[in-house]
């Protein structure tokens, strides 16, 4: 009833390739991109900023990473946390050992450090697909987890391989508030993700999805497998260089080798299998749900024992609190395997048609 | 006004294709002439959609040469086949299953887009143009095969004759020079052949499009195409007009057996 396009004519190609199409749509990412730069900032405290927002916002981009490769180009990946390493590792050494490296280039640079560990890992790509392509990748995990252990000199001599990042200074501004850490975290987040946008809706894009869905036929139009699939593993190794970096100088500020384990690899895979594989908007939702949803059960659970009077210790209540994690992830893939963003879309035109049913 | 069948642009000689020890071509040649229909035949297994393959680049013939547009090749790459402008349907439809009508022809025009990967992240200049330049001709394609109603659906919904005909637009969506259709006509009922059968007839009349059909529906063969080559077992049995081959001993044998 309120959401719907009668009467929103389209009269040229451009106004119909639009990001969102739809006039309800236009205002309500408007609506949320206010809440998200001004209604926040202004009432969020800092226990929301430093432990739900920033880093949500940073698996939210380390998941658009991998859904670059693994849900629009087809090739399985389990290396995500590794190549945040990267990113992390790579930002901390080009901001030591550069005299006044400005802290955006080190990010980009990182960025591209990614890239190209990430086209290195994707050669196998070439030759092996689905499960032996993961299976590939997990070299790539534990390879650059050991070499980061290994090799001092990546850690700057540092011991254990931590590291300390310093803090974030743009253009003589210091990001040292948690307020002005998530307003620059969010909008490093929102360009990347346009950019991600632009690129799936774009003839790359076309041709990942090309490879995704039907190699041989891709091949058959001219698509080169060799330059997309190793553009895929790169554009995806960037992001989650990116998100790497964010994570070692925007959230934790100091980082060691296992923390970017196999564990963090597969909550990225997570995120996307519930977020929805293939979708912008899923690697968002995924990221929501798998890190917001513990804290809510953190909070929420132990309120209900006390209200029911119900016996349990706090082990008992964290052992409740997987289980039911666990559960609601099985329950949202069993409603929709294609996940939330999926879900969201068919809420969508469910929305379109009502009150009626067709 | 009749149509014109030019010179030979295909020239396949002496083409044999093994696969460890099976032979699925052996010592194949024939020509495809500029703006003909011309058909291959053949029981099943016969090798023509290894024909087809060969054509395209997708198998590499052991022994033989390719003769397209007077250029002389061992054999074809599928790269540079797509550039040299041939395009092609699959027995089996090949679509991009998850990807809406409009971007699986959008994806058809995939080689003739120049603008790289930074400016399509900015959507900027060149990469918006060419975005609304290409629209514009994959526009036209979907008016030709009258498929408007369902551009923004994923293909993946669509049934099954309407999915040959897409992928029937994402191979003219490239604005081929030569089109391989293998067995475009498969599993669809009387209405929808028919309708296949005058988009190929349009699609060689208006663009001038030569075409390379593999068909098993007798009919549909014999009525559109200029000249049949019929295989058999790999083999060449058969080669000419429609009605020469329909009276050729061998291929009547290889298509109801010999009197014992």
């Amino acid at each position: 009833m309120f959401y719907r396009e009668t009467g929103q004519f389209k009269t040229t190609y451009a106004a119909d390739q639009q990001i969102f199409p739809i006039r309800q749509d236009r205002i309500g990412i408007l609506l949320l991109l206010a809440v998200a730069f001004v209604g926040i900032p202004l009432f969020a405290s800092e226990y929301w900023f430093t432990a739900i927002l920033v880093p949500f916002l940073i698996f939210a981009l380390a998941a658009l990473g991998l859904n670059i490769l693994t849900g629009y180009a087809g090739q399985l990946s389990l290396g995500s946390a590794a190549f945040m390493a990267v990113g992390a590792y790579a930002a901390y050494n080009f901001q030591v050992r550069v005299e006044g490296m400005p802290v955006l280039v080190s990010f980009l640079l990182a960025g591209l450090t990614s890239a190209a560990v990430g086209i290195l890992f994707g050669l196998p790509s070439l030759r092996i697909k689905g499960f032996y392509l993961a299976v590939a990748t997990l070299a790539a995990q534990f390879f650059i987890v050991w070499c980061l252990t290994k090799f001092p000199y990546l850690s700057n001599d540092s011991s254990s391989g931590v590291i300390s990042v310093p803090g974030v200074t743009i253009l003589g501004f210091a990001f040292d508030t948690p307020r002005s850490n998530y307003l620059l975290v969010l909008s490093l987040v929102l360009l990347l993700a346009l950019a991600a946008k632009n690129l799936v809706r774009s003839s790359t894009g076309r041709a990942w999805m090309a490879v995704r869905d039907m190699d041989v036929a891709a091949e058959v139009i001219g698509i080169r497998l060799m330059h997309t699939k190793l553009l895929a593993f790169a554009v995806s190794s960037f992001y989650c260089g990116v998100a790497g970096a964010l994570y070692a100088f925007c959230y934790l500020g100091s980082v060691e080798p296992d923390g970017f384990s196999l564990d963090m690899s597969f909550k990225i895979l997570f995120m996307i299998i519930v977020g929805g594989v293939g979708s912008i908007l899923g690697s968002f939702l995924g990221a929501a749900f798998i890190l917001l949803l513990p804290i809510f059960l953190d909070i929420s659970l132990p309120a209900v024992a006390s209200l029911l009077h119900l016996p349990f210790d706090n082990a008992t209540v964290s052992h409740i609190q997987l289980m039911v994690f666990g559960a609601l992830i099985m329950f949202f893939l069993v409603v929709e395997p294609h996940g939330l963003a999926r879900l969201w879309q068919i809420a969508k035109e469910k929305l379109r048609l009502w009150p009626f049913p067709h | 006004m009749a149509r014109e069948i030019g010179e030979v642009i295909l020239d396949l000689r002496n083409i044999s294709l093994r696969f460890g020890g099976v032979k699925a071509l052996t010592d194949i040649s024939f020509d495809v002439r500029d703006h003909e229909i011309r058909a291959i035949i053949g029981p099943n297994g016969a090798g023509k959609s290894s024909m087809l393959n060969v054509i395209n680049g997708v198998y590499r013939p052991q022994e033989g040469e390719i003769v397209f547009h007077g250029e002389h090749r061992r054999d074809m790459d599928t790269h540079a086949a797509a550039a040299a402008g041939i395009a092609r349907t699959f027995q089996n439809i090949a679509l991009f299953k998850g990807m809406s009508v409009l971007d699986n022809l959008m994806t058809g025009r995939n080689l003739k887009m120049k603008a790289g990967f930074l400016q399509h992240a900015l959507w900027w200049g060149p990469a918006r143009r060419e975005e609304l330049e290409h629209r514009r001709k994959v526009e036209e394609v979907i008016d030709f095969l009258e498929i408007e109603h369902i551009r923004k659906t994923p293909v993946g919904r669509l049934p099954y004759g309407l999915q040959k005909r897409v992928e029937l637009g994402r191979a003219l969506a490239a604005e081929p020079k030569m089109l391989l259709l293998d067995e475009p006509m498969a599993g669809m009922n009387v209405e929808e052949k028919q309708d296949m059968c005058r988009f190929i007839l349009d699609v060689n009349d208006q663009f001038g499009t030569t075409i390379v059909l593999i068909e098993h529906d007798m009919g549909v063969v014999m009525d559109i195409s200029d000249r049949v080559v019929v295989l058999d077992y790999g083999k060449k049995i058969g080669d000419g007009a429609p009605d020469e081959v329909k009276n050729n001993p061998e291929v009547i044998a290889a298509y109801l057996g010999t009197q014992h």
